[in-house]
């Protein structure tokens, strides 16, 4: 039963992405910005320092890379361990990857017998799972997404595009393109929609190191945009969570969504 | 990183905005560096304008051939490592087909190595008239980055020479203007 622990910590981490200290998950690259036709490798983890792998891998069941031209990308060499996932990455066309666990799934409560019962699965199974004569079936929708980026030669945009589904950020600022001391802007939405109001946290990497979270709190404006100057070279994880009613599962009632990603801030 | 400039000759001044060639000369000093591992730096000479954005590219020095990766040892590009150059790759390499003619060439060995250009020359034939910046990036192997810059005025209205020195993995960079 090797396999149920890990996929059992991802879905935890998953769904109790919206509450106060849910671990962190995360995708390293080896390097962001490379010159042409060069592999890069990505580790995958969920722990609570930024980027250690001290407590549960990512499981990389769906991982989602987009090639610089749209098409999908395949991750070579994946593997599982006790903490992380990694896998290696050919970047043999010109441009930007998008690196994406992109995660959909259904959480619910209900009452069978005068007993409270909870399940947790995939839309399809929602009928198979919890039979007809249960009661008070409170069912939430968990969509979210863990992201990083990497361009080989000159960076362009066509990955960066967002589906219109859910949480998603679609860079203004390239995310290959982040250098200490200059700002940059990310979009939000949601559904498509910008999504205002929405609260983004931003942690520099290395936490073990130091005595703080040392994170930035910002807030999306009208347009769904925030801009954050990073204050110095770097990984950065950043993070947002939300919940509302548009489930777009029929029976589901509410919806957590999350996003999570990674981007490597260089030195001028 | 020191800036001196000096000016000579008030007559440099009648012949701005004249057609007269002007010559842009450059210095640029690698330095001797008493290390356990040493491999000759990666250097890109370029000229900037105001926002940074790349006017025209100098000079790329890299290990152009194949070589043996110093850590595998298994063969690789030298043009694998030009992102280290990483305000070069950023603001021109990366959108650049390389080599690039008459800009890409070898790793020089310690010395001073020097450029010279006039504005009939393709690096400078594009120039406008304006403030530009001289600009120096070196990034070594198992070593350092460093960059250097030495802003100036293009055309020269005079003769002008202009020094900055590295740190350390630059050493003395000069740049020389005549009218």
């Amino acid at each position: 039963m090797k396999t149920i622990r890990p996929l059992a910590a991802l879905a935890l981490a998953l769904f109790a992405a919206g509450a106060a200290h849910a671990h962190k998950a995360w995708l390293l690259p080896s390097a962001t910005v490379l010159t042409p036709d060069q592999w890069i490798t990505v580790d995958a983890a969920v722990s609570n320092d930024l980027f250690y792998f001290n407590h549960v891998p990512l499981r990389l069941d769906n991982l989602v890379i987009t090639a610089p031209d749209g098409a999908a990308a395949t991750a070579e060499n994946p593997f599982t361990g006790k903490f992380r996932s990694s896998f290696d990455l050919h970047l043999d066309k010109n441009g930007t990857y998008k690196v994406a666990l992109v995660n959909n799934g259904l959480s619910a409560s209900y009452e069978l017998n005068g007993e409270k019962k909870r399940w947790r699965g995939k839309a399809e199974d929602l009928a198979k799972d919890i039979p007809a004569e249960a009661k008070n079936v409170q069912i939430t929708q968990s969509t979210g997404r863990v992201e990083t980026f990497a361009t080989a030669g000159k960076p362009n945009d066509t990955a960066l595009k967002a589906s219109g589904k859910g949480l998603e950020m679609t860079p203004v600022t390239h995310p290959n393109d982040l250098y200490a001391g200059e700002p940059a802007k990310f979009r939000f939405s949601l559904d498509g929609k910008p999504a205002a109001d929405l609260k983004i946290e931003i942690v520099p990497g290395g936490s073990r190191y130091r005595n703080a979270q040392n994170e930035m709190n910002l807030t999306t404006d009208k347009n769904g945009e925030v801009s954050v100057t990073w204050p110095a070279a770097g990984m950065y994880w950043l993070e947002t969570t939300l919940e509302d009613k548009n489930a777009s599962v029929p029976k589901a009632t509410s919806r957590r969504a999350s996003y999570v990603a990674t981007f490597e801030v260089l030195a001028q | 990183m020191r800036i001196r400039l000096k000016l000579y000759g008030a007559l440099g001044a009648l012949l701005a905005g004249s057609a007269a060639a002007a010559d842009l000369n450059v210095g640029v000093e690698v330095p001797n560096l008493n290390v356990a591992e040493y491999h000759r730096p990666y250097i890109a000479v370029w000229v900037a304008h105001e926002d940074n954005s790349v006017a025209t590219n100098l000079a790329v020095w890299y290990q152009q051939k194949t070589g043996k990766d110093a850590g595998s040892g298994k063969q690789e590009q030298g043009s694998k490592w030009l992102a280290d150059l990483r305000q070069w790759w950023r603001r021109s390499g990366r959108s650049s087909t390389l080599p690039i003619d008459g800009v890409s060439g070898a790793t020089r060995p310690a010395g001073v190595h020097r450029l010279s250009f006039n504005d009939k020359q393709p690096q400078l034939a594009g120039l406008k008239p304006g403030k530009y910046e001289l600009v120096v990036e070196a990034a070594r192997e198992v070593g350092g980055h460093e960059l250097v810059r030495i802003p100036f005025q293009w055309p020269p209205a005079a003769a002008s020479h202009a020094d900055a020195k590295g740190e350390v993995e630059l050493g003395s960079v000069s740049l020389d203007l005549a009218p």
